[in-house]
Parts: structure tokens; sequence; C-alpha cells
């Protein structure tokens, strides 16, 4: 049978020691992803060390003026916390535009960061995937990739990480607070998730038995000019085909300073800082906006056509750029500009 | 919404259940979690489970099969597949299920050849679930992989004409008129070409069986989840030769089926055959990829060709259509009929081709063919409308059939004029400006207002019931039939209660076990007409019972009645003459001394009727959208579904079924697409999170209109169905919408972003 064995962990140094000490073993946040995975038999952990006991729930303010949110607190607790809300009302919107409410109650911050991809083949046995079987082969190149990348992409896996809150922290700078064998280390957000080249089956940095144990905000939490913009095919419960998640520092029109990244096109939330730079000190104008998406998009690499191909996505991920900058810019829109929700017009 | 319901010329008149809103009489069975499905069922022993194993490949052979290596595992029972499946029935023949269409049915684990990807090839039986699926997990088969075709487009070749075989298809009408001539010359033209690529059903309910053994000789309770248990029986009968006491067919709830549950599916022959074998209680539930290894909306390419004189009026109409299906069946819907009934011009030409490809047979799904017609046909006529200049509803009435030219045959009745009349005033369609691009809302959205008309059978099939009255007054009526969620309980129950003048809470329908008298497959929109008029039946031979017993007693006040003289009002027989000359039901049964009554009722098709008369429901969509021009999405915020099925039998279940047929065709537009991975001929989004059907947030206001229509010819009991009829229009007036709103004529299904970028 496909049994494992199970730890509850109640501290973190415990479940590093616990995890590091079995063979074949994986951390159990939320198990909205990791359960999946095992039940498709991508993976086949024999031993689980559950985080659930451990103390690592909280949201606490920062000395620095900046936010740690543990890695235990649910992405609803998160969203929903009122620190969160008041000064990162970006990162509460975007978690609030991911998955379900049922899920959200459930998922973990640690595991958002570290699910896997939503790739169709990556899911499918049948199917060669590099991801999942170094060397077999990527189905998606040439097969439906509605839901693949377009930038940073390689030959060897088109995939996207497919979590929204990760793009809202790209933009946020946040860093991600791990402990491993070896201690604890800091790691920033743009170094956390990688692209795939040769090595898809590495989602991100952490190094073998390494906790995630806080994420940490810093002060700056654009609450003034921020917008999550998810296009995807259905109003809710849909992974984004793309997203962008927009923080802005404005002076009158003028953009003091600006971060932003996007979803759904990479194998991590993609940032572009010089294209961030092209804001900075500038007018807010649609003409500036576009030439800045055209700049993020300008290396971009489709993998066909029509609407079961992602070469789209090119197109519209420079249009969401321009509209998401323009929202953070005005402001103007309802609370959530990404449902049209039940308002029955 | 208007609700008035035809008085109906056949049933008596005064107990008034029929027509009424009344709540399902399962209902609350199911919200509190007593109702049980096909997967829930105890049984009398010990339940073993199988797990089905799927072919990764679409083509070629199984070679080797390592059975030895799970067998060993403690607590796997066996694992079957050709190699050591029984000898069972040896003609293709036994396999075709009621509804099966041409050709030479699937027979699972019958020989190494893959045909599809995803073929059942093994059924892995444990004493546990988890057991079960991870020895199937494991099971290391190996496979000749052979080159697989399953691309329709590139395969338009090797297209010939669909041939029948399959029960209520019918062919293409035949041509009239020159129709290249007159499109050469007609003022106002259009030509188009629709697509479509497969989708699948997707009930909630994932196809399960449970097989309890009963220890009793061959003899099996086998809980399937079907759209009709009978046609199951004889299924599971033919091929494993068994009597129909020993393959009792239960089916007491089906949590949605759409057209999947209407041919017996490969896990109830699984769950038998091991059943048999291992003389053991089974369970096999297939699990959601496996959804997607059944029967399908088929991917289909369209062409249109349409013309109009100068006046608006239809010069020529061609419609084609092309199909992919298997390679071993042919599975034909009716798709271009449909613009032979709504439409006429004296110059036409329909065409109707089928493909064959390495994949499962298509399967009937929600409005077959005519969900898929009537969006390109209606498309089509939008386009043209705006050709002539004239308003697309106005283009519609212009060109409305009074007669069916399909077959020059009268329509018992046809309403969809006031459906286009009560609708457009319920939407508001005179507010609308005609110019495409011309309507914005208050935060610059593009707002596009579209119309399409939609038609469907008004068919009744071969059904029986049975009804007992029993000495303390309760009525209880029973046909094999099945409610797959379309409120076949609650109306049945009307119909009997309202045929003997019970109140509802005197009367029980049951219904899904083949223990009762047979009925069709619930499918086609038949089951309110033919089973209703079965159980009516049945209950007026009670009715006739009593009527006899009545006159029995002593100084009878309705001594010397004829039974049409007869009315069943409250629980009393009486007169129609002289109310008073009455007698309540509970004294005849007392007087008579009989612990109860028992009649069977019959209903079917008249044949007569059939040839005199084009039988058929209609409905016109009027749909709001809203666009974001940039970003390319759309939202469905309004829509006006107005129907004219004849009589309702119950305006909340009726309801419910347009309702849920409107999202249907919001789905179908907007969302449902099975993407088929060519390299591997394998459906890759196979589960609920890539196979997008809408959610709450992605549905708006839904307005229901039923236009009545008297109509004693199509049925018996003045009843037409809802089943399909609500999803038909709806894909269409969302695609017109969305070209009244952008300028942009999309002709190809569903209207995801990147289709408007
Ligand atoms: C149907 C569906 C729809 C969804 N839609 C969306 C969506 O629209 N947008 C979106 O963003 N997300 C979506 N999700 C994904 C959801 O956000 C993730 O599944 C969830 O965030 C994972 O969190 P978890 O705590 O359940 O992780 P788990 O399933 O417990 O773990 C996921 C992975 O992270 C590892 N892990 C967990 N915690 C830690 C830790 N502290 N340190 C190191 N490793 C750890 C696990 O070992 C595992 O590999 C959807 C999920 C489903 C099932
Ligand atoms: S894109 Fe990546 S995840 Fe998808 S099939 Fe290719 S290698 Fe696998």
């Amino acid at each position: 049978m496909n049994s494992f064995t199970l730890t509850q962990a109640t501290a973190a140094d415990e479940a590093v020691r616990d995890l590091t000490s079995h063979d074949g073993a994986a951390y159990l946040g939320g198990g909205t992803n990791l359960v999946d995975l095992m039940k498709y038999n991508l993976t086949r952990p024999t031993h689980l060390t559950s985080l659930g006991l451990l103390p690592l729930a909280d949201i606490t303010s920062l000395p620095d003026g900046g936010l740690r949110l543990g890695a235990l607190a649910t992405n609803a607790d998160t969203a929903w916390h009122p620190e969160v809300e008041k000064r990162y009302p970006l990162l509460s919107q975007t978690i609030l535009a991911g998955a379900t409410p049922q899920l959200r109650n459930a998922a973990t911050n640690g595991g958002n960061l570290n699910q896997r991809t939503r790739c169709y083949y990556f899911y499918d046995l049948a199917t060669p995937c590099n991801k999942r079987e170094p060397g077999t082969g990527c189905s998606a190149l040439t097969g439906p990739n509605r839901v693949c990348g377009v930038l940073g992409t390689s030959e060897s896996c088109i995939a996207t990480h497919p979590s929204d809150m990760c793009v809202a922290l790209a933009a946020l700078e946040a860093v991600v607070r791990v402990q491993g064998p070896d201690g604890e280390r800091t790691i920033k957000f743009e170094d956390y998730h990688r692209l795939p080249g040769d090595q898809p089956e590495a989602d991100n940095t952490l190094k073998a038995g390494e906790l995630v144990t806080a994420i940490d905000l810093p002060e700056e939490g654009y609450a003034d000019h921020f917008t999550y913009l998810k296009l995807r095919d259905r109003s809710s419960y849909a992974f984004a085909l793309v997203s962008v998640a927009v923080g802005l520092k404005m002076s009158g029109q003028t953009i003091e300073k600006a971060r932003f990244a996007v979803g759904g096109v990479a194998h991590k939330p993609w940032r572009d800082q010089e294209a961030e730079k092209m804001l900075e000190g500038q007018t807010a104008s649609p003409d500036l906006f576009r030439k800045v998406a055209a700049k993020v998009f300008a290396e971009a690499k489709g993998y066909g056509e029509g609407s079961l191909h992602n070469s789209f996505k090119i197109e519209l991920g420079k249009r969401a750029i321009v509209r998401a900058l323009k929202q953070a810019v005005e402001m103007e829109y309802e609370v959530n500009p990404n449902a049209f929700l039940n308002s029955n017009p | 919404m208007s609700q008035t319901i035809a008085t109906p010329p056949t049933v008596r008149l005064d107990s008034d259940v029929i027509g009424k809103p009344i709540n399902r009489t399962e209902g609350p069975a199911k919200v509190s979690g007593a109702a049980k499905y096909a997967a829930e069922f105890d049984v009398t022993g010990p339940l073993w489970y199988g797990y089905i194993v799927s072919s990764p490949v679409a083509k070629g052979k199984i070679t080797k099969i390592h059975a030895e290596e799970v067998l060993a595992i403690p607590g796997v029972q066996r694992v079957f597949s050709h190699e050591n499946v029984p000898s069972l029935a040896w003609f293709d023949r036994a396999y075709k299920d009621d509804v099966a269409p041409g050709g030479s049915p699937f027979r699972p684990l019958h020989e190494p050849e893959i045909m599809f990807s995803q073929q059942p090839v093994a059924l892995v039986v444990a004493e546990t679930f988890e057991l079960a699926r991870y020895a199937a997990s494991v099971l290391r088969i190996e496979y000749d992989v052979e080159k697989h075709n399953t691309d329709l487009e590139s395969s338009i070749d090797e297209a010939f004409d669909a041939p029948k075989g399959k029960t209520g298809f019918l062919p293409p009408p035949k041509p009239k008129g020159d129709m290249n001539k007159a499109f050469a010359e007609a003022p106002h033209k259009v030509a188009g070409e629709y697509i479509h690529r497969a989708q699948h059903h997707n009930p909630m309910e994932m196809f399960a069986t449970t097989v309890d053994w009963l220890g009793d000789g061959k003899k099996m309770k086998i809980y399937d989840k079907t759209q009709g248990a009978p046609n199951v029986q004889q299924y599971i009968a033919k091929i494993f030769g068994l009597s129909k006491d020993e393959a009792r067919i239960i089916s007491k709830y089906t949590g949605g089926g759409f057209g999947a549950g209407l041919r017996p599916q490969y896990q109830v022959f699984l769950a038998v055959m091991a059943a048999l074998e291992l003389e053991h209680s089974i369970r096999v539930v297939m699990n959601r990829s496996q959804m997607f290894s059944m029967g399908y909306r088929p991917h289909t390419l369209q062409k249109l060709r349409l013309a109009a004189d100068d006046l608006g009026h239809l010069q020529a109409i061609e419609h084609k259509a092309l199909a992919e299906t298997s390679q071993f069946e042919n599975e034909t819907e009716t798709v271009v009929n449909w613009s032979a009934i709504l439409y006429d011009a004296p110059n036409t030409n329909f065409d109707y081709q089928l493909t064959k490809l390495d994949l499962n047979t298509p399967a009937d799904m929600r409005a077959p063919g005519a969900a898929t017609g009537s969006f390109a046909l209606e498309s089509a006529i939008d386009e043209l409308s705006y050709k002539a200049g004239k308003d697309p509803l106005e283009f519609r009435l212009l060109n409305y059939t009074y007669e069916d030219p399909s077959e020059n045959k009268p329509f018992t009745s046809k309403r969809l004029d006031d459906c286009y009349h009560e609708g457009a005033a319920r939407f508001g369609w005179e507010k609308r400006n005609p110019a495409p691009r011309s309507m914005r809302d208050e935060k610059g959205l593009l707002v596009g207002w579209g119309v399409a008309a939609g038609c469907w059978d008004a068919s009744t099939q071969k059904a029986a019931a049975k009804a007992v009255l029993t000495a303390d007054g309760h009525l209880t009526v029973s046909s094999a039939t099945n409610d797959q969620g379309a409120g076949t309980y609650v109306i049945m129950t009307q119909m009997a209660a309202q045929t003997l003048g019970l109140p509802m809470s005197q009367v029980t329908f049951n219904l899904g076990d083949t223990d009762m008298p047979a009925a069709p497959v619930q499918g086609g929109s038949w089951t309110a007409n033919s089973v209703g008029a079965a159980v009516k039946n049945a209950c007026q031979e009670i009715g006739k019972k009593l009527l006899k017993l009545a006159q029995k007693i002593d100084d009878s006040p309705l001594a010397g009645v004829d039974f049409e003289d007869v009315q069943f009002v409250d629980g009393h027989l009486r007169a129609n003459e002289d109310i008073t000359r009455s007698v309540a039901i509970a004294d005849v049964l007392a007087a008579s001394g009989e612990a109860k009554l028992e009649a069977d009722g019959k209903a079917g098709p008249n044949p007569l009727n059939m040839l005199k008369y084009s039988m058929h429901s209609h409905n016109a969509a009027f749909v709001e959208v809203k666009v974001d021009e940039d970003l390319g999405t759309i939202h469905v915020t309004r829509v006006v579904n107005a129907v004219a099925a004849g009589r309702i039998m119950n305006p909340k279940t009726a309801r419910s079924q347009v309702l849920g047929g409107t999202v249907w065709g919001l789905s179908m537009a907007l969302m449902e697409e099975t993407y088929l991975n060519k390299d591997f001929g394998r459906y890759v989004n196979h589960n609920y999170a890539e196979y997008h059907i809408p959610t709450n947030a992605d549905i708006h206001k839904i307005d229901v209109i039923f236009v009545e229509e008297e109509d004693d010819i199509a049925s018996s009991i003045g009843v037409k169905g809802v089943g399909e009829i609500g999803m038909l229009g709806v894909a269409a007036a969302i695609a017109n919408a969305v070209y009244h709103a952008t300028g942009k004529r999309v002709r190809e299904l569903p209207l995801t972003i990147d289709k408007l970028l």
C-alpha cells in the first residue's frame, strides 16, 4: 500500500531534524497541494513531517516597521489580518484572487510558496515531463500549453509557478526566512523561485531539509497605489493566465517608486527591475506604460498559436501591465477589480 | 416570471397540483445526505474494491501485463485483463445497448488492442479501496505503440456521409432549388466556418457501480450510476447470460448525467464481471480523469452559407457539418436539420459527415447536435441580419416558419414568436442601439445585446408504470425511470396525485429499479411526457376500479355514472354533473374490503400523429454581455430565456432545468473545451481545475419565461419536456452579443480571452 508515517512536529528545529532523519520525507502544510500530488502518484513520500502544530502561525510587526507572516498562518488568516489589509492591501487582494475560500482556509503561506506547477503534463503520468522525471522530455513544447510560460523558459521546461500570492510578494520585495540543518538564513524573494534552465525539477532555491519559517514584508506596502489584476478563464477558482501585481509611490502624477511582478508567464513571479526603473521619476501616462510593457515582454517567446497554445500571453501580458499600472495610479476600481462579483448590474 | 400554465385538456381539473411550483419530494433526502448514490450503498457481506487501469497510449497493443507483481501484494485479489477475462457473449450484438450508435460497441478487456487513450485495460481488485488504487498504480503493462491519428482538421479527406444506425438520428434534409446560383445572385449573404472542440459532460458524481453479491446463485443487486437502469440491465443480462432476476439494476439517484449515463459505462461491466468471477460484492468507481475516457460532445467543424433578398427574406441556406467519431462506432447527432426547421428558403443544401479517429466514441451530451448546429446557424442568421440591414430579432420574425419546412408538416404548436415578443419585452430589446460598438456602461465597458433561437424535439418513448392503492388510502406509483436531478420524482408524484385527486402527502413515486415497469433512458427531454403519460394511465386504471367498487356500495351516489363523467377531487369520486354525488376513496376502499388495488399503465408514441405533424419545443435567448476590449474579458450580465415547451408540470423544477440549461449554454460559449494533445492522442486537461465550467461568480441575472402552449397532439398529457431546450440559443446569443459589443464575429468556441485580443 502507499503507506507513510507521520510526525507532528511542535518546533521548527524538531521538524527539520525529523525530516532529515527520514528518507523520502516531505513537509506537510495545509496539504492542499501535496495530498493531490500523492493521489496522482506524482510523489510518494514515505514519511510526512506535519507542520500543523509549529508555533509559526502568527503575524507580527517587526521593529524595522515591516511585518512578519508566519509560514503556518493560513492564506485566509493572512489576507484578512487587519495589519495586512491596512498596510499591504495588495497582498490581501492577491491572496483573495486565488483558489477558493475553502482552499485558502487550509493553505499555509509556506505551502503556497512551494506549491508545484499546474502544467497538464506534470500531473499526467502517461506523458513525459522533465520536471517530474528529468530527462524524459517536455510535452508542453508542442502540445497544448495554455497554462505555460513565455518568459525565461528553457527547452527543457516552460512551466509557470501558479501562485497568486507570490506575485504580490515579489512586487513587495519580501524576504523568505528558512531554517535548515545548518541553521537559519534569509532569501530575497526574487532569488527564492528560479528559472527552469536545464534543471526544471527544482522550483526554488531551498536546500535539502530547509523549512520556510516566515515571510518578512518590508515597511513599504504601497497602500495608496496598488493593484492585482488577474486574467483567467473564469471569474473564480482558476489559475491566472496572466496576472500583474503593482505597488507604486506617487507624488502627484509622478511615480516616485514602482514595483511590479507578472504571474502566469514564467517559472517564477516575473520581475523586471529595468522596467520598474523606466517608471520611476516619470509622469504616469499610457504611452509610458506601453513602453514599459513592451520592455517586459521584449524577449518573450510563445509556444504555438491558437487558444490551446500560449503565444497570446505576450500580447495579453502587455495589455495587462498597461491596465494594472493605470489602475494603481488612479485607484479607481471597486475593492476587487478581478471579479464582477455578483452585483447583477 | 410569467407562469400562466395551460389548463390541461385531458387531466381532470380540480386537484390542482399539476402546474404548481411544488418542492422536490426527494429534496430533504438529498440535502441531508440520506439519499444514496451508486458508490454509497452497503452490501450484505464484505465489500471488495476494483480500481480501473487506463491506457496511456492511444493506439497499439498490450504485449505484457506484469500481474504477478501486483498479485504478490497481500490483500490484492485479482487482476483482470484481456488475458483472463471470462469468455462471454460471442457476438458484438450482445454489447449493443438501447441507445448505441451503429458499428461495433467497445468490449472492455476483450482484446489486447488499444483503440483510444485512457481505454480501460485492467481492473485490480483488492480488499480495500486504497490498496486497489495503489496496486493499480504500480501495475506494469507493456505496449507496442502504433501511430495514431486524432486530428480532425487534417483528416477531412477521409470524411464519409454519416450512416443511419442510431435510433432518433435524422439524416440531413434533401436539397432544394439551386443553392450555388441563389447564393451567387443574392444581394445579402454570409459564409462562415464554425468550430468547437470536444467537450466532456463531467457530472459531479463519478461513474460508479456497487454490486451486492447476494450469495444465492448468480443473484446480484447492482447499484449503478446511470440514466437508465433497464438499458443497463439488458446490456448486462445479454453479455453475461443472466436473467433479469439475477441482474437487478438499482439507480435511485443520479448525480448528474447530461447524456454521459445514457449508455452503460464500462465500470458496470467491470464490476459485474469481477463479482461473478470472484463471487463477491464489488465496488468500482471511476476517478475524475477517467471521466474523460468516456463519450463526449464531438469536435465538429461546420460551414454555413446563407443568403437573403433585398427585403430580407432568406433565399438560400446551406449547412454542412463534419464531426469526429471512433474507429469502431459511428456516433451520429442531428446537427444540420435544425436549419431546415427554424428557417425556410427556396434553395437549400445540407450535409453531415463523420471522420474516424483513434478516440473513444462520442456520446449524446445535453441537446446533442442541436447545441452544435444551432450555435452555427444562429450566429450566421445574426450576421445576415446586419448585412440585410435588419434588427436581428425583426429578421428572425421575418423569416419565421409556421410549418416545418424540413418535412412539410404543420407544427403541433409553435409559440416561438411569443417567446421572441415576451422575451424582448422583458429584456428591454427596444432600447437596443442597432449599431455594433455603440453601447457602453457607466464604467466604459462595451455592452452588447444578442438574441438567438433554439429548437428541440418533443418526442415520446414507450414507458410503463404501476400504481398500487392500499387500504390506508396511500397511492404508490413506480416506474424504472431515472431522475438525474431533473425533478422526475416530484412531477410524477404530482401527476399521480392529480389523476386520483389525492393530496401529495398520500402519494409516493418510486423509480430507478429494474423490478419496476420498464421506462426509457432519461434523455431527449422525453421523460416528463412519456413516463408522465404512463403514470397517468396507471392511475386512471385504479380510478376505474374505484368507480366499479363505489358503484357496488348500497345506494351508491355514483350508480350509473360513466368513468368519463367522474372526477377525482380531494380524495373523493364525484359526478361531474352533480358534485354532491360523491364518495370518499377511503370509504370505497373500506367498503370493498380489498387490501389493495393494482393497475399498470403504458404510454408510447402516436405513430399517426408523428406522420402528420412536426413536434418541437422552442426557445429564444436574450443576452447582455459586457466586454473589456483591451483585456478580452467577457461577462454575461443578463439573460432572458423564453421557452415554449407545451405544458409546464412544475414551474419550479422546470425553471431549474432552464436555469441549468442557460448555464450550460454560457459554459459552452465561454469555457468548455477538452484539450487534445495530438502528439499523444490524449486529452490533457482531464480534471475540474483545468476543464472550466462556470462558478457562481460567472453567473449573473437569469430570467426564465414560460410561454404556455396547449398541445395534446405532441403528447397525450400536453407536455414537451424542458431538459435540453434551455441551453439552446444561449451560446449563439452570447456570440451575437459579443459581436454587437465589439464588432468582432467569433466563430470558434469557447470565446476565451485570447479570441478577442
Ligand atoms: C483546485 C485548486 C485551485 C487552486 N487555485 C489557486 C489559485 O487560483 N491561485 C493560487 O495562488 N493558488 C491556487 N491553489 C493552490 C493553493 O494556493 C496551494 O495548494 C496552497 O497554497 C498550498 O499550501 P498548503 O499549505 O496546502 O501546502 P502543502 O500542500 O501542504 O504543501 C505544498 C508543498 O510545499 C511544501 N511545504 C509546505 N509547507 C512548507 C514549509 N513551511 N517549508 C517548506 N516546504 C513546505 C510541501 O512539502 C509541499 O511540497 C489552488 C489549489 C487547488 C487544489
Ligand atoms: S513545461 Fe515543465 S512541467 Fe510542463 S511538461 Fe514541460 S517539463 Fe513538464
